[in-house]
């Protein structure tokens, strides 16, 4: 028997490598699942579909390939409440929408309580989610033990298990087939994918972008659309633009295949890790970010360590695994740790960005609300509140208490 | 790990250390006479380069003094340290 006949075929490839053209009505920077997902977007509520999505890499291989695919929407705010729930309910739909398995699945979300203060947060936030119309419960220790049998929910640890926040509907997806999902659904309906295309410049008009320089040739274009996280800044600041952005490090990793021991996502912010376990078999967890700056995709060795033994504390029969593998993602985080969604000082530009450690979960929701918002030229409602003058105007949207460094 | 050189103890583990973000930034003069966005680009606006940055880093597990060094942040190599937090 041949090698040939063994084997199976090579699937079929999901989307095609373009070409690009000389002009678009919209260039979206950035070919993540963001930026996919908002020329899907484009294309299929708004008919705009002379696209391009520029990625200087290859498709979906920076922080959407590097994050933790916890979805969730259980915010404290009601503007953060907004978009998440939007997203949320994308997300449950996601699948018919694509016509693509991206295997969501909506085990809940766990977010523990180790001390009063955290306990305090946590009740408040599900009181504040609950009046949002959200499904958030507040579980006891004991709740928790019958929920996540290999959690030590007694006394023992270091920082003991109080109680916690639970969202049935929150859970996971497979990040990759999320990406091409889009990429293959906005590629079908005309959007142009091109990658390995960086963009290093602006051509600018007056108060109009013109087109944008880039390592295959200038292309002018209608509207500008920049999705490029952890590199957001960078890519403002060749229009001219200082965004309220620091760019950090943030770490995950995952062991080696093991048995089915863990249906839940279990995060905890006070001690800084958060874990689920995939459909393969991997645990999948996630760290806190480097306080520096950093561009580097690596991150320090002592963060996974500190995180590696909140994990071993919290969930014993850890000790055992293997890590396999550690990465780290660029992200971009905001002073009040909430995306910036709207028009940049340019009447045909618009950025989202600044999602920090969060923005895997709202890729549909941001996705729809941003094409709605470059198509019509105005802020969508749920992104309005998240425009770039609320620095200037003291709005803030403060997710520090309810995110904090696990999103 | 990353290594931070302390200009009075030498460099060290980057955990020894606690970090300060950019250098340079003084505070204004004169804060009552800063628009709303002059306000607003004191308070949440920062340097955030692919390159070479400016930042500041204080030593607290050693000497316990502001310094400040010029690191690339991608690849975290340190051109400068001066001393002294502005």
């Amino acid at each position: 028997m041949t090698v040939s006949e063994r084997l199976p075929d090579h699937p079929a490839f999901l989307w095609r490598e373009d070409e690009p053209k000389a002009s678009y009505d919209v260039v979206v920077v950035g070919g993540g699942g963001h930026g996919l997902a908002t020329a899907y977007y484009l294309a299929k509520n708004h008919g705009i579909t002379n696209v391009a999505v520029l990625e200087k890499g290859w498709l979906a291989g920076g922080n959407m390939a590097r994050n933790t695919t916890i979805i969730r929407s259980n915010y404290l705010w009601d503007e953060s409440a907004g978009i998440y729930e939007h997203s949320l309910r994308l997300w449950e739909t996601l699948e018919e929408e694509l016509d693509t398995q991206v295997m969501f699945s909506q085990r809940g979300v766990l977010n523990l309580a180790h001390n009063l203060s955290d306990a305090r947060e946590g009740k408040r936030r599900v009181n504040a989610n609950q009046l949002n119309g959200l499904d958030a419960q507040w579980l006891d220790a004991q709740e928790i033990g019958k929920l996540v049998p290999i959690l030590d929910v007694t006394d023992r640890p270091r920082h003991p298990v109080l109680g916690g926040t639970f969202q049935p509907r929150a859970g996971i997806a497979k990040h990759d087939y999320v990406a091409w999902g889009f990429a293959r659904a906005a590629q079908a309906l005309g959007v142009d994918i091109i990658q390995h295309c960086e963009v290093t410049g602006f051509q600018t008009s007056g108060d109009r972008v013109t087109g944008v320089s880039t390592t295959r040739g200038d292309i002018a274009l209608g509207r500008l659309a920049l999705s490029a996280a952890g590199h957001s800044g960078v890519l403002a600041g060749q229009l001219g633009v200082r965004l309220p952005l620091q760019s950090h490090p943030l770490q995950a990793l995952v062991s080696e295949l093991l048995e089915q021991v863990l249906d839940t996502v279990v995060m905890s912010n006070a001690v800084h890790v958060y874990v689920s376990q995939a459909h393969k078999g991997e645990l999948v967890m996630g760290a806190g970010v480097d306080a520096h700056v950093g561009y580097g995709q690596r991150g320090s060795f002592h963060v996974i360590e500190e995180q590696m033994a909140a994990a071993v504390e919290l969930f014993p029969i850890f000790a055992r695994a293997h890590v396999l593998r550690t990465w780290a993602g660029i992200v971009d985080v905001t002073p009040d740790a909430s995306p910036i969604i709207g028009h940049l000082p340019f009447d045909n530009a618009y950025v989202n960005c600044g999602w920090g450690t969060g923005g895997f979960k709202a890729t549909p929701g941001v996705g729809s609300v941003f094409a709605d918002t470059v198509a019509e030229e105005r802020p969508h409602p749920l992104a309005a509140p998240f425009a770039l003058d609320r620095f200037t105007t003291g709005r803030l949207i403060d997710e520090h208490g309810a995110a904090a460094v696990a999103h | 790990m990353l290594r931070i050189p302390c200009p009075h103890c030498g460099e060290r583990d980057a955990t020894e250390f606690h970090y300060g973000g950019e250098a340079g930034v003084d505070y204004p003069s004169d804060p009552a006479a800063l628009t709303d966005g002059e306000w607003a680009a004191y308070l949440f606006v920062r340097g955030n380069p692919r390159g070479w940055f400016r930042e500041r880093w204080f030593h607290a597990a050693g000497c316990r003094l502001w310094f400040q060094v010029e690191r690339h942040t991608v690849t975290d190599e340190v051109r400068t340290v001066r001393e002294g937090a502005a």
